[in-house]
């Protein structure tokens, strides 16, 4: 983004403000207004894009005001996160830090302070940008997505979310109301890394892992990989090699062959050619799967 | 739309259009020109007010949303004449120069120091990332934070 290409001084688009109380409102708001509605929740994605005319919508649906879509709670199926959690919440929940700590290391690499103390969780998912560090570590995670719509409440696995860039599952009237994060099998390590053009930029690839040992050999494993291709994907190839062998340096590089195979190049990738985005990603896996092996060993 | 945010401690009424921003609303409409407008997509933290008590982005924030809430800016830091703690840090210890970055430093700063009494120069570099200043180098911000954690623990 070249900073005043456009003046962001001013939203200089004229809407009309919604700010329901209900699910339900939001619903029928949502349905009502169609393609001219957009749900505002954090705002540091909308708003910027507002300011540049990158969208132009009617209506503004502010979801902050329905109460139970900021929850952080353990339930018997893992944790659940609202929609509207904080990615600084998600960053500081000691459940979140206890139980998956790498959400709280993603959810800590985002931005600045004041990103994360406006920017939610939904909001990075619901973007679909393909480096969003939130989807990142949700994939590994593999975390199952709420959302309501005028047929009520339902339910998949995040994976089935992503429809490709600035494409996410979601039809008229819906809305993402949180996560479900299962806990990581007993024992389990898990990392998150990312590089950027600095520390406080969007990633231009990033990578979480979790996995367990059992007998010194990677048991469960799981990696995901964003920025390199449409939306963030698992990187299955990598895991099954993975699993069952012991995690010496050559099975490592080995697998890794496949995370740099992953990277789908597009036309125009401004922030770094296709070649820069193998190497990183395959060093960036070798370190998050090295720093998750460590961690799991200590859990033994 | 009618709106009321309690700005610096005093409950205040306006009839705003949506699109406003809070940024906009406290620098046009009551004169609280403290908070900068920087970059306006949420890099230089030079809007950084206190939402309800939290560090936040005011260029990012439209005012409507901040109905029924309460916001601090830097002209609510001091008490009337006499500076806080960090204020008088940033003085002392030379961490401003133009002076255009520090209402945000400060903000961040007050924010930080809420949460941990005493912080690292590590934890300080990270916490302030959001917030640029191009004059001073940073190191006697640093300075300024660390001295400003020292009188406030008195
Ligand atoms: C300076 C800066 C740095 C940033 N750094 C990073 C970074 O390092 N990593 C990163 O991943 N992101 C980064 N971001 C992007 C952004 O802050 C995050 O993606 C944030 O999580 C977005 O959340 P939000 O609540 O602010 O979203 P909003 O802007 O409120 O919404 C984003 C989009 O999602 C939709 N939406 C929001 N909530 C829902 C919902 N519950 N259901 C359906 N649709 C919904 C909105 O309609 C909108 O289209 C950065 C942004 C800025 C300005
Ligand atoms: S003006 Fe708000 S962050 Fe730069
Ligand atoms: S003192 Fe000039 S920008 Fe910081």
């Amino acid at each position: 983004m070249t900073i005043n290409k456009v003046n962001t001084h001013i939203v200089p688009i004229e809407f009309e403000y919604h700010a329901p109380g209900s699910l339900d409102e939001a619903v029928a708001l949502l349905e009502k207004y169609g393609e001219d509605a957009k749900i505002l929740a954090g705002g540091t994605d909308l708003i910027p894009h507002m300011k540049q005319r990158k969208t132009e919508p009617k209506h503004i649906v502010n979801i902050k005001k329905i109460p139970e879509l900021a929850c952080i709670e353990e339930t018997p199926d893992g944790i659940k996160i609202g929609a509207l959690a904080k990615l600084r919440a998600v960053e500081l929940s000691p459940q979140i830090r206890e139980k998956v700590p790498m959400l709280s290391e993603a959810a800590g690499s985002i931005g600045s302070v004041q990103i994360r103390n406006l920017g939610t969780i939904g909001g990075n998912i619901c973007n679909a940008s393909p480096s969003a560090d939130m989807a990142t570590a949700l994939m590994a995670l593999e975390a199952t997505v709420h959302v309501y719509g005028k047929d009520g409440a339902k339910e998949y696995p995040i994976a089935e979310f992503f429809q490709g860039r600035s494409d996410v599952s979601l039809e008229r009237g819906e809305l993402l109301t949180g996560f479900t994060v299962p806990y990581p099998p007993e024992g389990a390590g898990s990392a998150f890394e990312k590089v950027g053009w600095t520390t406080f930029d969007i990633a231009t690839v990033n990578v979480a892992a979790v996995l367990t040992l059992k007998g010194g050999k990677i048991d469960h494993c799981s990696i995901a990989l964003g920025a390199c291709s449409p939306a963030p994907i698992k990187v299955a190839l990598a895991e099954e090699i993975l699993k069952g062998k012991e995690p010496t340096d050559e099975v490592l590089e080995e697998a890794m062959e496949f995370v740099a195979a992953c990277v789908e190049p597009r036309k125009r990738w401004r922030r770094a050619p296709p070649e820069y985005r193998r190497r990183s990603s395959q060093a960036l896996a070798m370190d998050a799967v090295g720093r998750a092996v460590e961690q799991a060993r200590r859990h033994q | 739309m009618e709106i009321e945010i309690t700005i610096n401690g005093r409950k205040r009424r306006f009839d705003v259009e949506p699109n406003k921003l809070l940024l906009n609303l406290v620098r046009d409409e009551l004169y609280l020109t403290g908070t900068k407008y920087g970059c306006g997509i949420g890099e230089c933290g030079a809007c950084t007010v206190h939402l309800d008590g939290e560090a936040v982005l005011a260029c990012m924030v439209l005012a409507v949303d901040a109905d029924g809430r309460s916001v601090t800016t830097i002209e609510g830091v001091a008490d009337g004449d006499k500076l806080d703690p960090v204020q008088e840090a940033y003085i002392e210890e030379g961490a401003i120069q133009c002076g255009f970055c520090t209402p945000g430093f400060i903000m961040s700063t007050k924010a930080l120091l809420k949460e941990n009494s005493d912080p690292s120069e590590g934890e300080i570099r990270e916490y302030l990332k959001g917030n640029y200043c191009r004059c001073t180098g940073y190191v006697n911000i640093i300075k300024a934070v660390q001295s400003a954690a020292k009188k406030m623990q008195g």
